[in-house]
């Protein structure tokens, strides 16, 4: 007998993994608004946390699924969610990826590709703002966000760096 | 010689493909993208710098993890079937691992206000980095006026409208293609 909320998460993640345009980091609204609006799974800060935790560990961004998983319904939970976040979409790309090597320089391929890429940008964009109103609410967490903003904007910094004073500043109190 | 330039080898083993993907895996943080290229392209030379280009758009191009829409479509490359399961298999196994145990010993330690703190200062900052990747991927969309246009719908529906996902992709990319489609040179 699988218990219905391991159900319920891989339908909800099998879903998401074909409306992934833009991977992992573009649907992080709709599982912002599907955790934590419609199904209450958890809080805002609950997910600003998993969301801190899958940037501290190494490996792609789509672990934020697993960390929802775990928080709904433990190690079982994680893995389900990635595999129905990742199965769909795979399966998808091992079918398309023969089609696509023989129409390279077809038109309607390039209008395609050409008609999706700002709105991905746009969800993209989206999460940044959905992340940052979710972690934010106080001045030296925006001060964190602003000045990470800034500096990735205008320099060369390694991420891992800003990240990691980031995380020394919070845990002496400034966050 | 140029590492992009050098004859690509023949067949890239299953077993070869699993180790491969498994240190991609663990080889970055939130993204291991360049970690990725840097490995199959310059390392390892599974594919040249163009091929690479266009498995890469190929992935972004359809839904799912970009990362793992890559690991699928090289596997399947050199090995099929086998070879995808394998790359796909390799990427994901270890950080899920990572990531799972990493979450008990936090919900272990969570009640330190220094481990909450740090979470909180790591969230700020990397959801400010996901803005930055947001808008360095706009740079290029600048010239087009209803590329512009059309990114804006898209941020706006969703992040400050909620409009749920499917409703605002059915309703914009078909515009957009159009437009795109229409446009062309």
């Amino acid at each position: 007998m699988i218990p219905p909320i391991l159900i319920e998460l891989a339908a909800q993640f099998l879903v998401l993994s074909l409306l992934s345009i833009g991977g992992a980091n573009a649907v992080i609204p709709e599982i912002h608004l599907r955790a934590v609006e419609t199904e209450h799974w958890m809080t805002d800060a609950d997910f600003a946390q998993l969301f801190a935790l899958s940037q501290a560990a190494p490996g792609p961004n789509v672990l934020i699924v697993s960390l929802i998983g775990w928080k709904v319904a433990g190690v079982l939970g994680g893995i389900v969610a990635m595999l129905a976040m990742s199965g769909p979409s795979s399966l998808l790309t091992y079918g398309v990826a023969h089609a696509w090597e023989r129409w390279r320089d077809a038109p309607w391929r390039i209008a395609i590709q050409r008609g999706l890429a700002p709105v991905t940008v746009g969800l993209i964009l989206a999460s940044g703002y959905i992340l940052t109103r979710t972690a934010d609410h106080t001045w030296s967490a925006y001060a964190i966000s602003g000045a990470t903003l800034l500096l990735s904007l205008s320099t060369r910094l390694h991420p891992l760096l800003m990240l990691g004073v980031a995380a020394a500043a919070g845990a002496f109190g400034f966050a | 010689m140029d590492a992009s330039t050098a004859a690509p080898p023949a067949t890239v083993s299953t077993s070869e493909l699993f180790v491969g993907f498994l240190k991609i895996g663990l080889s970055g943080f939130g993204g291991v993208m360049p970690f990725a290229r840097r490995m199959i392209v310059e390392q390892r030379r599974w594919l040249s710098e163009l091929e690479f280009l266009d498995v890469l758009s190929l992935s972004q191009f359809l839904p799912g993890p970009n990362i793992v829409n890559v690991s699928v479509i090289i596997g399947r490359r050199f090995q099929g079937v086998a070879g995808a399961a394998a790359a796909f298999a390799g990427l994901l196994l270890m950080p899920l691992v990572v990531v799972l145990a990493l979450a008990s010993v936090y919900a272990q330690f969570a009640q330190f206000e220094a481990v909450r703190g740090a979470c909180s200062g790591v969230s700020a900052s990397a959801s400010a980095l996901i803005a930055a990747t947001a808008l360095k991927l706009a740079r290029p969309l600048k010239t087009s006026a209803w590329q512009v246009v059309i990114c804006s719908i898209a941020f706006v529906a969703i992040a400050l409208l909620r409009v749920p996902l499917l409703w605002m992709l059915a309703a914009l990319c078909p515009v957009s293609i159009g437009i795109a489609w229409w446009k062309r040179a």
